[in-house]
């Protein structure tokens, strides 16, 4: 089992992958680092979100993805 | 009486209003919104694509009728929103609310457009030229939703 990363949206374009499996656990920090930099400079940015589970991070800081969580970055919608 | 869907096949927006309009027996009001693929300047769109994150964009969906729901105190409301590949002229959106008096329907389907448009989980992007480019909320979005807050 692994952390199941899903770049949504225009990250998918920057990572050049619409998902990428990691090895548990991840956290914020492992998650920047994984990710690459010019994804990272994304998440940082207070308008990227993160779901972890199925569930928006308040504080994405705070990852703590397990085996088998799905974690979804996030980047601003446009809908409608 | 609250309906809410996620298609990715084309629909026809005048085919639900009739069912919506008799499921709400005893209305005053219904207004409806229908959002289309614009052409663009010159008709130099060809597509747009709309994605979404199966986890979040039903239950954000179904969490904006609640809210219209109870803010406008209305009878019925129908949220219908396209995912996938579209062509000009196709509709992407379709919101309609029954209520007791007119304000009610009109005000619930400008606040949940509002909400569509820059507070729901989609990621648009557009074909122009051959070329993909990813559409995101202007500034205006954001200052029509912080309307209702």
């Amino acid at each position: 089992m692994a952390v199941t990363i899903l770049f949504l949206g225009p990250l998918r374009d920057l990572a050049g992958e619409a998902s990428r499996e990691v090895s548990a656990p991840l956290d914020w920090a492992g998650l920047l680092e994984t990710v690459g930099p010019k994804v990272a400079a994304q998440l940082e940015e207070e308008r990227v979100n993160i779901a972890c589970a199925g569930k928006v991070l308040g504080d994405k800081t705070q990852l703590s993805a397990q085996d088998g969580d799905e974690v979804a970055l996030l980047p601003p919608v446009s809908g409608g | 009486m609250k309906d809410v869907r996620l298609l990715t096949e084309m629909f026809i927006p005048g085919t639900m209003i009739g069912p919506f309009t008799n499921a709400n027996p005893g209305l005053g009001g219904v207004c409806t919104f229908v959002g289309e693929v614009r052409r663009g300047d010159d008709n130099s769109v060809e597509a747009l694509e709309l994605s979404h994150y199966e986890p979040l964009t039903l239950p954000g969906m179904e969490a904006l009728a609640d809210a219209a729901l109870k803010r406008f105190g209305l009878m019925g409301i129908l949220i219908v929103h396209r995912v996938g590949l579209m062509r000009p002229g196709e509709p992407i959106v379709c919101v309609s609310a029954a209520a007791g008096h007119r304000r009610g329907a009109i005000e619930a389907v400008d606040y949940c457009m509002d909400h569509l448009k820059s507070a729901a989980w989609f990621w648009k992007r557009e074909l122009k030229g051959g070329e993909w480019s990813w559409i995101e909320p202007r500034e205006e979005d954001y200052a029509d939703r912080a309307r209702w807050s």
